[in-house]
């Protein structure tokens, strides 16, 4: 069949559109998972450990079954198949079959008529634990192997080990101008999602489960629960309801979500559980608390001729996402700048705490912090303009990294250029008044996993489409809508290619018995794999109503076109029919009117064990300004403005962009300047602030003002050329603003939060003589395994590794590949 | 004596009509507001009064609702988001956060909506920094405010008769 054309410019796509479901948020029309009443539904609760690290001897809840209004109470026996978000790390259990392990962990449940009479219950129940030496953080993790957190390991209690070497680093070393080491630690810190989590579960006598949850997850909800509860897939139903806030923390399947299926099925009541704030803090899975260490050869003008890069990640009591999480920490260090030779090594322990997982820039916002503040300061050591060395030696577009990455267009360039002209950075950096700074940094993120989570060949998302005889199209696609505007995503790209109104589209989505697959709201893959998968679902459409439409209408198919309701010939536009006219013309002669749409990420490059972490369709690119005033008497950092330019790709809706860049740079002045998940590790390791009044997250009185520039460079991977902007924006603010306070007052803080007392720290050492600096001291000595040696494309690999042959590292060929680029060369 | 949770029955204006309401009377205005009087666009992230998520109009004033006993309200007049638009048509601050994107999620809009429409009572033409003030009670961690003070800012001056519209760079960035 013919090709129809698209018309151009676009009509919807690129518009400032108000999303699909505004009038219903602005109204609180809405439904989130708690705003859910079932008639006869029972309330849930959970009763949690209070120790950080212990056996569970005995529990007793007859006591608590005993009171009145309790329908049921459940303990680890009653769940005993384990589960967990990744096929390797299935170490979960909905509530401690064994052992607890971080203070919070869900031991007992109960389901009664009322919340009152549920938590009543709790205190009911008795627990006997037997306690176990606790692990408050990596380090003491490290150097204690014994007694194992979990039975499984890479070695004692270090849960991941990675080590992986793209050519020879040391070779590089011997030959750089200047090689620089430096420390730095990015402090654990959480999503805070305003809405608590909550779910609804209902059982069916005929065998059939409906859960409803805040997920992001709603796929991978379904098949934790029908292998932890031993039902068929078929029989359960899940439903993602709109997610009050996420940013990562709702993408693991809970405990909580679990439980209330099975007091469900016990009880043949529906049963609501809503966390409570505290609770929520315990279910957390946000970003690792991260050592780092990087050291860097680089030439006199700048060039990077290698990078060595470590981390020692603080995951917590489980695994969730961290072995990607510490695969992130050294997947993105080479698609910004050119890093010919590359070695990473990344450890992740197991301590007892809440488990870490993905928040927003997973894995990536610690070694991009890290990165770009060495950078500052090596530009510094080559009085170089920061600006400058960066713009230098980007990473060109539709080329391969050292670790294999494929990267397609590359927008950092002019979304510097845009941040330098908007500050006026030239006029000042480094010529700002004492106590008065700015400072840059850049940053990159992928566009989408470009692996599923459980390995398969499918589709990564799905679409279904419907074309009703009225005119009126309904979408269906398992994507989640948090908040991003997914939703609006949809109905703004199946409009546009159907030459409608977004708003004459229905959007059914993140329903496992309605929706087709898609993996979920993480990574930043929603626009570019569903937009994909929908693109296809509506070319389909389109071109069976243009069949029929130019059968009726006497004109060729390559002439009929889709606009404003219409369809019609293009020469002649009074030549025409209204959509639904065409439609039933299709449904007359075909039938119904649904057609599919799927999207597969491309295979990566690399074929590395490894190698599944990283690789993206596609990678924004954003760059960052942020001008500082600290007071020097108290270390106070005030922020008053950032200068934001991110590489969209394109925009589907402006409005939607508008607010994710925005809300990115909020959540970076966040963990720059004050959020952190603190415990008491010298008191049995208790969180010191699970509320929010004491967890600090900036309110309109900490919010700076933000000059947002979109920059626009379509990619040829994304829906019609768009990239991520929901992640990105927010990885080069704490590493700017850590810049910016070196500038206004000559410390160097290596970690983030950057609060007065580390200014103020660092500021002291400054006057007695000492570095001017706060910041990690050491790397702890880590049993790193043999490393995978993958040779870089420009050395001859093929993304496959190589067997270890001691001593045969090839020779430095710098200066004589273009891998290096212009800028390096021997000396 | 009556068991100490038996209901207790009151009567208050709630968005504009009268309403008798009955609850047990340990009950905060939050839990009445959804449970008992089915109104759940009143949101909560904390129940502890931190965080603003809560707040809804008790005699006009801007007040955590999880804070206030539901019993101290009555004969007293509450706002919800749900009495915001009339008749069907939105109120002029639910049509600008919608038109600005200044609800992402939502789950923190209808706390934020009420205290702007408690300033723009007051204050006809509020500055920037008595809207930062105005919402500084308020969390939200999807939009970074901009848009929300973007959005009062549209409203007011359409409520103070203005043809308002948002400047581009408001909807596109700088280009």
């Amino acid at each position: 069949m013919a090709s129809v054309k698209q018309p151009t410019p676009f009509r919807v796509v690129g518009k400032a559109h108000r999303k699909v479901d505004a009038t219903a948020k602005v109204t609180g029309v809405t439904r989130f998972a708690d705003d859910l009443f079932l008639p006869r539904m029972l309330f849930a609760k959970l009763l949690r450990s209070p120790h950080p690290h212990a056996r569970i001897v005995s529990i007793d809840t007859s006591k608590a079954s005993a009171l009145p209004g309790v329908k049921a109470t459940l303990t680890g026996k009653d769940l005993p198949i384990p589960f967990g978000i990744l096929p390797v790390s299935q170490d979960e259990h909905a509530l401690a079959l064994d052992k607890v392990r971080f203070v919070g962990d869900p031991v007992a449940a109960v389901a009664a008529t009322s919340e009152e009479a549920a938590t009543e219950a709790l205190d009911l129940i008795t627990v006997e634990y037997e306690v176990l030496r606790p692990f408050p953080d990596a380090l003491d993790a490290v150097e204690h192997p014994e007694p194992t957190i979990h039975d499984y390991a890479d070695a004692g209690n270090i849960h991941k080990l990675i080590d992986l070497e793209f050519g020879d680093v040391e070779a590089t070393f011997a030959q750089a101008d200047l090689v620089r080491e430096d420390l730095f630690f990015f402090e654990g810190n959480t999503h805070l999602p305003m809405e608590q989590h909550a779910a609804v579960a209902d059982w069916s006598t005929d065998g059939k489960l409906t859960l409803w949850s805040a997920t992001q997850t709603p796929h991978y909800v379904h098949r934790a629960l029908a292998k932890v509860l031993e039902l068929p897939a078929a029989r359960i139903r899940v439903i993602a309801c709109p997610n009050g806030g996420a940013f990562g923390g709702k993408s693991d399947p809970f405990s909580h979500e679990i439980v209330v299926a099975k007091l469900a099925m016990i009880t043949g009541r529906p049963v609501k559980i809503t966390l409570t704030r505290e609770e929520v803090f315990y279910c957390h899975r946000g970003r690792h608390p991260t050592l780092m260490w990087v050291k860097t050869g680089v030439t006199q003008d700048g060039a990077i001729t290698g990078m060595h890069f470590k981390s020692l990640l603080d995951g917590g009591g489980y695994g969730s996402y961290g072995v990607a999480s510490t695969y992130y920490t050294g997947a993105l260090q080479t698609v910004t700048y050119h890093v010919p030779r590359y070695k990473f090594q990344g450890a992740r322990a197991f301590t007892n705490k809440p488990p870490c997982g993905p928040k927003r820039g997973h894995g990536t916002p610690q070694p991009r912090f890290a990165l770009e503040v060495h950078l500052d300061k090596i530009a510094e050591q080559l009085g170089m303009d920061p600006a400058e060395l960066r713009l230098k030696h980007l990473v060109p577009p539709n080329s391969l990294t050292a670790n294999w990455l494929r990267i397609g267009t590359m927008g950092l360039g002019p979304c510097i250029e845009k941040v330098v002209r908007g500050s006026e950075w030239n006029q000042r950096f480094k010529q700002l008044p004492y106590g008065k700074g700015i400072g840059l940094a850049c940053s990159s993120y992928i566009t989408g996993a470009g692996l599923p989570i459980y390995w398969n060949a499918m589709p990564h998302s799905g679409v279904q489409l419907k074309c009703d005889r009225g005119g009126g199209v309904t979408v269906f696609c398992g994507s989640t809508e948090i908040g991003q505007g997914s939703d609006s995503i949809l109905a703004t790209i199946v409009a546009e290619v159907l030459g409608l109104h977004p708003f004459d589209i229905a959007v059914v989505t993140g329903d496992t018995d309605l929706t087709p697959v898609d993996l979920g709201s993480y990574s930043s893959r929603v626009t570019l794999m569903t937009g994909n998968a929908a693109i296809q679902a509506a070319e389909r459409a389109r071109d069976v109503i243009a069949l029929h439409a130019g059968k009726k209408l006497e004109t060729p198919i390559e002439r009929v076109t889709f606009a404003e309701g219409r369809v019609f010939d293009v020469q002649d536009p009074e030549r025409g029919l209204t959509f639904a006219e065409a439609v039933q013309l299709a449904e007359a002669a075909e039938g119904t009117i649904g057609t599919v749409g799927s999207y597969t990420p491309a295979p990566s490059a690399g074929k590395y064990r490894g190698a599944g972490v990283g690789p993206s369709p596609a990678y924004s690119y954003s760059a960052c300004v942020a001008e500082v005033d600290v007071d020097p008497a108290t270390g106070i950092v005030r922020v008053p403005k950032i200068w934001i330019a991110h590489d969209v790709g394109r925009a589907i809706n402006a409005t939607t962009v508008m607010g994710q860049i925005e809300g990115s740079v909020y959540m970076g002045l966040g963990e720059a300047l004050m959020e952190e998940m603190a415990y008491r590790g010298n008191r049995n390791v208790v969180h010191k602030i699970p509320s929010l009044l004491e967890y600090k997250s900036p309110t309109t009185l900490e919010m700076c003002d933000v000059v947002t520039y979109v920059v626009e460079d379509p990619d040829p991977n994304g829906p019609f050329g768009a990239k991520e902007c929901g992640q990105g924006p927010l990885l080069p603010v704490p590493p700017a603003v850590a810049n910016a306070v070196y500038d206004a007052v000559g410390v160097r803080i290596d970690e983030v939060p950057i609060t007065p007392e580390k200014v103020f720290k660092a500021l002291r050492r400054k006057e007695k003589g000492e570095p001017p600096r706060f910041g990690p001291a050491a790397f702890p000595d880590i049993p790193w395994p043999a490393p995978t040696r993958v040779p870089p494309p420009w050395e001859g690999g093929d993304g496959k590794a190589v067997p270890l042959t001691p001593g045969a590292s090839p020779g430095i060929p710098i200066g004589s590949h273009p891998g290096l680029g212009p800028g390096v060369r021997k000396r | 004596m009556a068991p100490p949770d038996a209901k207790t029955k009151i009567a208050l204006e709630l968005n504009g009509e009268a309403v008798e309401v009955a609850f047990a009377p340990h009950k905060t205005l939050l839990e009445v507001v959804r449970e008992d009087l089915g109104l759940t666009g009143t949101k909560h992230g904390c129940e502890l009064g931190e965080c603003g998520t809560c707040t809804v109009l008790l005699d006009g004033t801007p007040v955590l609702s999880c804070l206030v006993l539901g019993l101290a309200c009555a004969g007293r007049r509450v706002k919800t988001v749900e009495g915001m638009a009339e008749r069907g048509t939105l109120h002029p601050l639910q049509e600008a956060f919608a038109e600005l994107g200044a609800a992402q999620c939502g789950y923190c809009t209808p706390a934020f909506l009420l205290a702007a429409e408690a300033l723009l009572a007051a204050t006809a033409c509020p500055s920037r920094d008595e809207i930062k003030q105005a919402l500084s009670g308020n969390l939200c961690r999807c939009t970074g405010y901009l848009k929300i003070y973007e959005a009062v800012e549209l409203a007011a001056a359409r409520m103070r008769g203005e043809d308002a519209q948002p400047a581009p760079e408001t909807l596109y960035g700088v280009r």
